[in-house]
């Protein structure tokens, strides 16, 4: 919601002056008398004090910050989507404690409720036999999953966690509009738009005394540890995610980060001995809990789905077992069958003896005979939920669509369900510098503890973009909103510690590594080193190219210039190119294919596919970055996409977005070498990084100094290469004469101690390669350790007098060209062995099923 | 009559599995007229975990892993049984086949209410309403249910083919009634269609079927095959089992293992493997008849 016309200035009371709540429904600010709601005003104020200046600088900042943490909302379908920042507005929701208070009750009678009802209907269905639930209703839900019933759950809490979509009647009382009961998503979401929210108005939030968010999530891991199989320390809780092509993949590597548990995906997880286990680098570890964000019927395609491949086969019998618990309980989305609500308040009744505290919305499912009539009758007044998840709203419907939808329904009312519409409660938004009232929907949380339920107060709000939107959902995008849960008495001695509670960080314990992340961390390495590599070919190429404005490929000078441009053909991968069939022309008209290099998208091996490969890859494994270092990766993000949305059209165009670039790439190393602990998933980062700066070494020295050429050629060339290589001063410092390419060699090739010279790469990839984990107590050394050894050995034992001498018939360096053509092929070897020894995820599991089938005639 | 069953299902890899998960529906179970005196299920290699629950619908159910590397696998059931043919009720006293619907829809008592569960889709028997049109000529007003059911049985057994090389177990039900081709699976999914369009509760058995050898010839080892029919649900009569595949109501050469919603509930065995490339499948089944013995 970027502000609009922010140059305008805008009198202390504009602010409010075009915020006009429809009539007849309930607005979160104003009365319908048209006063301010007495607990908003201190937020009026604030704003005004800020002025509209001072708001937008506020939500520039909210906007860095958002994208400082990558919260992404990947919308389904939209190929731009990958990394679309979740919008949050500036203004919370504000609700007041004695409200709140009524709604807390409200939500954990629900909650309990709820509990029970999955209770029984993976148990007795005792519901059913009385009648209080329709046999059908249930019996004909594709969320009701047979294979789960009789299993039996950890102290009888199947629904551990919960969350209810809420809305205001006009007059003010709360009431549902939607149940999340198999994998609640969005606490994560709330938690980052309160850490946002409370940076960019501190002392707003500060005074208004708002209700802490940190209680909850420590609730929830005193809950999962508490009903893990192994109780107190040796329990292990594991996210499981859909994978980073979820749209809520942010949120889950959000929440495993803040609660301190292993972000899996079920290809990381095997069921062995009947029990969970993580696969990790030639390890097992067992998995007692399971938080998960993958729906009820991909959990396992053993028993379930059988096309899943979201799951781990025999995840029900490991549950069945006891020996994993599951938040929640595989089955709990039936409860998230949109009839149930119809027949809560007799279930109330019945189970807890008490009315029901939270009215959900008027409903009718359609397999009731004595339901289905006044449903066909007042088809166009209603919305229409199928069982399937479709929704279809009466009033936007033309009279064709509602005679099919009325076939359809009669065809099977079992799958049909009614109600009434609703209009969601308005709450104020900033549009520009004003204020406007928007459809609201709260997304209120819940976590069980040893008796009862825990509530979070706050919430994630969510609000439709346009006025007339009336379903507020994820899958739509819209605005975040932060909830404020405003304390009735200020507590002064919270207001010394604001803002720091909700940031302690949970007990975090160091997760193993799984082949997926060191995969993954790996290639990080390996894409972040390649783009690196490039960027300064392609900028030190610029300048050569510059320097001789009227470059030509067949004159003598223009050898060096040539070479370098090969380089970056061979480097890349992205033959012809320089090198192959059409070369000459290219060569004589560089500037088409390098800005190809440097900005096509489409381009494979070139600069966009290589950072985008690594903003990928580095997604992939979100949980494992720190937050500086994400940073450093969408300031990546952000620069590839200037490149490739608004191309250069010239070289010295292409310059100035490649410096900032090799800014952030030099930024990206550095802190993944000073700001990650040198553990397991580090050493596989760092060994990508140094076989690729290895072998783009070993390419660029092949390409430049093998031909042979003029001493003003080679002058030009080595001082080229120094510049890539970034050891121009060392060089200046360290050789006063000598043969040039001797002692190019000597400090690029051979130097041990500096860090851009293959001799070191190799030092570095063997010490890595032997600490990595080992599947047994094997003696000898890994494959990889071997090639290691063997390509540092050639290195060591290359003699420079004699690679420097060129071949007379050919001119070119034979000895030079052998060496390093060896070097290249060790490196590649030790990729592949890294990958044979420790990447081989196991193979997708296949279904066994008989294909023949029987029959006796 | 008593009945040594054993059934064998052999996989062999092209290459190595490392970790396998199986589910089977082997063990026959208890019903009226049928005792389960013994059963086993053998597996080999030796499972690492085998385990055994009764599901939803009361069968017994084995979960085994296998943990280690293995190129085959065999999974032998050995099974003995009593069979005593039941006193089948009079087809042409039984209720009108609407009063059946209404007392179904209405009742409250557990059985009847158990019952239901079969009256609703279910993944296999998807609505079809071209299958409950199928159905109706059998279905005139008022006539007595097992008399029409028995006609749709008839009917299904003499206008559809059976062809085992027609189907999969992933051919979906209305490819089977438009092509009027399938085998044992296939019609008593088309049965379970027509009768719950109906609005009548029936359920899908799997289970095994005699088969004598033509007079004077020995009987072959492993000629026997699974089956599959369907039984509906009559309220104050119970079950009522009707096989379309032979037009036979099910007397005493049937044996039921077990009973679900459709072939996915009951699928004699399923799996999930790591590994193993191609594979192919070998199943044998004898069905034999014991000589009569006092019990034990």
């Amino acid at each position: 919601m970027p502000p609009d016309n922010t140059a305008q200035v805008i009198a202390p009371t504009a602010l409010t002056d075009h915020y006009l709540p429809a009539a007849g429904g309930y607005d979160e600010m104003r009365t319908p008398e048209g006063e301010v709601r007495p607990h908003w005003r201190h937020l009026l104020d604030a704003l005004r004090a800020l002025g509209p200046a001072g708001i937008e600088e506020r939500w520039r900042e909210a906007a860095r910050l958002i994208r400082d943490n990558g919260v992404t909302y990947n919308v389904y379908g939209d190929p731009q989507g990958m990394s679309r920042p979740w919008d949050l507005d500036l203004i919370p929701l504000l609700i007041r404690s004695d409200d709140w208070a009524v709604l807390e009750r409200g939500l954990s009678q629900r909650a309990e409720l709820l509990n029970l009802i999955l209770i029984d209907l993976y148990g007795p269905r005792e519901l059913i036999g009385k009648g209080l639930i329709p046999t059908d209703l249930i019996n004909a839900y594709a969320g009701y999953l047979l294979p789960c019933h009789g299993v039996r759950v950890a102290g009888d809490r199947p629904l551990v966690h919960y969350a209810a979509d809420l809305t205001r009647a006009p007059d003010g009382s709360w009431r549902v509009i939607g149940d999340r009961t198999q994998s609640p998503s969005g606490a994560g979401y709330a938690l980052e738009n309160r850490v946002v929210l409370s940076r960019v108005m501190p002392s707003l939030f500060r005074d208004s005394h708002v209700h802490r968010l940190a209680g909850f999530f420590r609730s929830m891991r005193r809950t999962l540890t508490r009903l893990a199989p192994r109780r107190a320390e040796h329990a292990r809780v594991a996210v499981l995610t859909p994978g980073p092509s979820n749209e809520a993949y942010f949120e889950h590597a959000y929440l495993a980060n803040y609660l301190g548990y292993t972000l899996v995906q079920g290809a990381d997880l095997s069921v062995r001995d009947g029990a969970l286990w993580l696969r990790t680098l030639g390890r097992l570890e067992r998995i007692d809990a399971v938080l998960r964000r993958v729906d009820d019927s991909w959990c396992d395609p053993l028993e379930l789905r059988e096309d899943s491949l979201l799951g781990v086969p025999g995840l029900v019998q490991a549950a069945r077992a006891g020996s994993v618990t599951m938040a929640n309980a595989l089955g709990s989305g039936v409860l998230e069958h949109p009839g149930l609500t119809a027949f809560l308040p007799d279930l109330c009744q019945a189970l807890l003896g008490e009315e029901l505290l939270l009215p959900g919305v008027p409903t009718w499912w359609c397999g009731d005979p004595a339901r289905l009539d006044f449903v066909l009758d007042n088809l166009s007044a209603l919305v229409i939920k199928r069982t399937d998840g479709r929704i279809q709203i009466g009033a936007e419907t033309d009279s064709a669509g509602l005679a099919r939808l009325a076939r359809e329904i009669r065809a099977d009312p079992r799958r049909f369900v009614a109600q009434e519409f609703v209009m969601p409660s308005t709450s104020p938004v900033l549009i520009g510098s004003r204020m406007e009232p928007r459809p609201t929907v709260l997304r209120t949380f819940l976590v069980s503890e040893e008796d009862g339920y825990a509530v979070l107060p706050g919430g994630l709000s969510r609000v439709a973009l346009s006025k007339d939107t009336p379903m507020v959902s994820n899958q739509l995008g819209g605005l975040g909103k932060d909830t404020w849960v405003l304390a009735s008495e200020p507590e002064l001695q919270e207001t010394l510690i604001a803002g720091g509670d909700y940031l302690a960080p949970a007990v975090v314990r160091e997760s193993e590594v799984s082949s997926r992340v060191a995969d993954n961390l790996f290639w990080i390495g390996r894409y972040a080193e390649r783009a690196e590599g490039l960027v300064r070919l392609l900028r030190i190429t610029i300048f050569k190219l510059s320097e001789r404005a009227s470059f030509s490929p067949r004159g003598e000078t223009a050898c060096y210039v040539r070479s370098l441009l090969e380089a970056l053909t061979r480097q890349t991968l992205t033959f012809p190119g320089f090198v192959g069939e059409g070369a000459e022309e290219r060569l004589s008209d560089p500037v088409p294919e390098m800005l190809s290099l440097i900005s096509d998208p489409a381009r494979l091996g070139g600069l966009p596919q290589t950072l985008q490969a690594l903003g990928q890859a580095a997604w992939s494994v979100r949980d494992r970055l720190s937050a500086d270092t994400w940073r450093v990766v969408n300031d990546i993000e952000l620069r590839l996409r200037t490149l490739t949305k608004q191309p250069p059209s010239e070289l010295a165009e292409a310059l100035d977005e490649l410096d900032p670039l090799i800014t952030s790439l030099v930024a990206f190393s550095a802190l993944t070498h000073e700001n990650m602990t040198h553990n397991e998933g580090w050493h596989f980062l760092e060994a990508g990084r140094r076989v690729e700066r290895g072998a783009n070494l070993a390419t660029l020295l092949g390409t430049t100094l093998v031909p042979v050429t003029s001493d003003t050629e080679e002058t030009l060339v080595v001082e080229a290469v120094l510049g890539v290589t970034d050891s121009l001063i060392t060089y200046r410092r360290r050789y006063q004469g000598g043969t040039r390419i001797g002692a190019l060699l000597d400090l690029v090739y051979q130097d041990e101690s500096n860090p851009r010279a293959l001799a070191y790469q190799l030092i570095k990839l063997g010490q890595l390669v032997e600490e990595m984990p080992r599947a047994e107590l094997r003696s000898g050394r890994t494959p990889a350790e071997k090639l290691a050894l063997k390509a540092l050995t050639d290195v060591r034992l290359a003699e420079i007098d004699l690679m420097v001498q060129p071949d007379e018939e050919c001119r070119r360096r034979q000895a030079l060209e052998t060496v390093l053509d060896g070097v290249a092929g060790d490196l590649a070897a030790i990729s592949d062995a890294l990958t044979a020894l420790y990447f081989q995820h196991e193979e997708q599991p296949h279904s066994l099923l008989s294909r023949r089938k029987g029959g006796a005639a | 009559l008593r009945f040594r069953i054993r059934h064998v299902t052999r996989y062999v890899y092209e290459e190595p599995v490392s970790l396998c998960h199986s589910v089977a529906h082997l063990k026959p179970r208890s019903r009226p007229g049928q005792s389960l005196l013994s059963a086993q299920v053998r597996v080999d290699p030796f499972p690492a975990v085998s385990r055994e629950h009764t599901d939803f619908f009361g069968n017994r159910v084995s979960y085994f892993s296998i943990q280690q590397s293995h190129t085959s696998l065999e999974v032998v059931a050995n099974s003995e049984v009593d069979v005593e043919p039941l006193a089948l009720p009079d087809f042409a006293a039984s209720p009108a086949w609407e009063l059946v619907v209404e007392r179904l829809r209405d009742a409250r008592d557990p059985a009847t209410l158990d019952a239901r569960i079969f009256a609703v889709p279910s993944p296999f028997v998807p609505p079809m309403p071209a299958a409950t049109d199928y159905a109706r000529p059998s279905f005139p007003p008022g006539r007595p249910v097992l008399e029409a059911v028995a006609e749709l049985m008839g009917r299904i057994f003499r206008e559809l083919e059976y062809d085992p090389h027609f189907t999969t177990v992933a051919t979906p039900l209305a490819e089977v009634l438009q092509h009027r081709k399938g085998v044992c699976q296939d019609f008593a999914h088309l049965g379970l269609a027509c009768l719950r369009g109906l609005g009548l509760a029936a359920r899908y058995v799997s289970g095994y079927l005699e088969t004598l050898p033509p007079p004077g010839q020995p009987k072959l080892q492993g000629a026997d095959a699974s089956h599959a029919w369907f039984s509906l649900y009559v309220p104050g009569l119970g079950w009522v089992d009707f096989d379309p595949t032979n037009d036979q109501v099910p007397r005493e050469q049937h044996v039921t293992v077990a009973v679900g919603r459709d072939y996915q509930d009951v699928t004699p065995l399923r799996g999930v493997f790591y590994g193993g490339g191609e594979h192919e499948l070998e199943v044998e089944v004898d069905v034999d008849r014991l000589e009569a013995s006092p019990a034990g």
